[in-house]
């Protein structure tokens, strides 16, 4: 933590803006890339714009390689143009008026560097992003992914000590996010000062970020490695995202007694206390009669709320004791001949349920020691 | 359809008094009726005077909108009405106005004469601040109005990679406004040109000095009517040409951006 502060971002600040209050602590490593995610207006573009100076902290402290920029207490205020900061913005901000190789030198130009050294360095930019062709055209002659292209370009040709990205692919298409996502992740993994990328595409946290810290309501509710957010999610917001099922409840050895009715029975692994268990829509099996257990499961009657269909599979919202979303294929809900009000019976392993210590801050949710098992997350 | 009378009459009412005009005009002695008279004296001190005023409305009326679009301040309510005041102030009540102030006996004026022995008025000095009075607050308002519906991000996105405050004005505030400022630039210097209350009551008209067109076809009209109208004429002309330059603008129905 403190090596992280000498040479990376130390961040421990809050932005009041009228009602709403951003109250974050992160650090975050050189060379680090880390996913924000959260829902709207849960604080995300204004942290970003609070290390980019556009808007001042009201009390704590940023510092990025042991430069304070924002130190409330001191009076310290860096301008944003005074800080070493590359930002993309959602929506571009490509300078309609100005050609691409213009867009790409203004960085360096605005760096005191001379006219013509600027185009150079702007010209090899475009070379590195594959934009050479691209030079002489204006924003509006530009697809959406190449515009995207661009406005990084010009993030990174002011050679800056720390990169933001503010959802950079909610503008493009989902074919063209693919493509322009691994083109990122390689560009992302060669800056070698802290990066912070807004998103609230999990799939895209998880391809471009090191690590994720989730934001809501202007508070950090979870930071951690992706693999491990994705598998313990620490909220109901988190869950939704990467597609989970989760309780609160009180766990006491192999019994979990769920905070909105219901129990769970789990491997017996010594934990008690309050935890959080997640399980995977596809985990949970759905019948018509109660199934005959002969491992220790856990089976409740439920009523069907609603179908989704998903790309190959159907979603059903159960209600039940808990209510559960189980996923299952189209095949199946022609053979139970599932439609809303149908009665069923859910079946979900005790192995199946990921049980893990609410400990939102680290995210890692500490896991008991227990057998080791397949990584089921994907 | 009942509203179709009245409109005729009012477009008639637009429309017949410059047909008139055209229709009237010596077409066989043009040339010689103009070169007769102070005319292209009175059309370059006119067209020379108009383009100073815009120029110095560009100088100090830009930064003024900048300051009205883009800062806070109190009493600012108040100043916007104070510059947009000469747009509905009588040009005659500015004239007067400036000659209390820059008179010989005017504040500002007995000073200018005793320390540097200058006198402004009737002189073309005077032609230039009377018209800067009058068309000035056009071209603020015009471009006011571009500044506060322009896209911040821009400038903000400039600062984050390191451009100073004037760098952002003059590379992307400035360029991003450009066909607001041309328009304002243009009205400005078109309602220059045809100042007259304000010029005739502060410059006066002098021919040479102070006497710009539309003075110079008020007396004209007195002596010689035929090159009263042919410098109506060109005065018509000139209006066209800025109603073509900004067609895009103000003709294309409703729009006001």
């Amino acid at each position: 933590m403190t090596g992280e502060r000498a040479d990376g971002l130390a961040v421990d600040a809050q932005v009041r803006r009228g009602e709403f209050l951003l109250d974050v602590a992160l650090s975050v490593a050189p060379g680090q890339v880390v996913g924000v995610l959260g829902p709207n207006g849960a604080g995300k573009s204004t942290l970003l714009k609070a290390l980019a100076g556009l808007i001042p902290v009201t009390t704590g402290q940023i510092t990025l390689r042991g430069t304070v920029l924002d130190d409330a207490t001191a009076g310290t205020f860096v301008e944003p143009a005074a800080r070493p900061v590359g930002f993309v913005f959602q929506d571009y901000r490509l300078f309609p008026h100005l050609s691409v190789l213009e867009n790409v030198a203004f960085a360096p130009r605005a760096r005191r560097r001379g006219k013509r050294e600027a185009r150079s360095a702007a010209a090899g930019w475009l070379d590195r992003l594959r934009l050479a062709d691209l030079a002489q055209r204006k924003p509006s002659a530009l697809s959406g992914g190449q515009a995207q292209r661009v406005a990084l370009a010009r993030a990174l040709a002011g050679e800056p000590g720390l990169l933001l990205l503010d959802e950079p692919l909610s503008a493009l298409d989902a074919g063209t996010r693919l493509d322009v996502q691994a083109e990122l992740r390689t560009h992302l993994s060669e800056f070698t000062g802290p990066c912070l990328i807004v998103t609230h595409d999990p799939l895209e946290a998880l391809v471009l970020a090191d690590r994720l810290i989730v934001l809501e309501d202007g508070r950090i509710v979870q930071q951690g490695e992706p693999a491990q957010v994705a598998r313990q999610p620490a909220t109901d917001y988190v869950a939704k995202l990467v597609g989970l099922n989760l309780y609160a409840g009180h766990a006491d050895g192999a019994v979990v007694k769920l905070a909105d009715g219901g129990t769970f029975v789990i491997p017996d692994r010594g934990q008690h206390g309050d935890v959080l268990v997640s399980v995977r829509p596809s985990a949970v099996a759905v019948s018509q009669r109660p199934p005959q257990a002969s491992s220790p499961r856990n089976v409740w009657p439920a009523r069907v709320a609603g179908l989704t269909l998903l790309a190959d599979r159907v979603r059903l919202d159960l209600e039940g004791n808990p209510a559960t979303l189980a996923d299952v294929t189209p095949a199946a809900v022609a053979e139970l001949s599932l439609e809303p009000g149908s009665q069923v019976w859910l079946a979900v392993k005790a192995t199946d349920l990921e049980v893990y210590f609410r400990d939102p801050l680290s995210g890692a949710g500490t896991r008991e020691p227990g057998p080791a098992e397949p990584t089921e997350y994907q | 359809m009942a509203l179709l009378a009245p409109g005729l009459v009012a477009l008639a009412f637009l429309v017949l008094p410059l047909i008139g005009l055209v229709i009237r005009a010596p077409w066989g002695h043009l040339g010689s009726v103009l070169s007769g008279t102070d005319a292209l004296q009175a059309l370059e001190l006119s067209l020379w005077t108009a383009t100073v005023a815009t120029g110095v409305a560009l100088v100090i009326g830009v930064p003024l909108a900048w300051l009205l679009a883009r800062t806070v301040f109190p009493g600012q309510r108040l100043l916007r009405a104070l510059v947009t005041l000469p747009l509905v102030l009588p040009p005659v009540v500015g004239g007067v106005a400036l000659l209390l102030v820059f008179g010989r006996a005017g504040f500002i004026g007995r000073l200018l004469n005793s320390w540097f022995g200058l006198t402004i008025p009737f002189t073309p000095v005077a032609v230039v601040m009377a018209e800067t009075f009058v068309a000035m607050p056009f071209l603020i308002v015009t471009v006011e109005g571009a500044l506060r519906s322009a896209n911040l991000g821009y400038e903000e996105a400039a600062a984050t990679m390191g451009a100073t405050k004037m760098m952002v004005f003059r590379r992307v505030t400035v360029p991003m406004i450009a066909p607001s400022l041309g328009a304002g630039a243009v009205l400005c210097w078109a309602r220059a040109l045809g100042e007259f209350g304000a010029t005739i009551t502060f410059a006066g008209s002098f021919p040479g000095q102070t006497e710009t067109m539309p003075i110079a076809v008020y007396y004209a009209l007195e002596t010689d009517p035929d090159a009263a109208i042919a410098l109506s004429l060109i005065l018509l002309v000139v209006s066209i040409a800025v109603l073509v330059s900004l067609r895009d603008r103000w003709l294309r129905g409703g729009s006001t951006q």
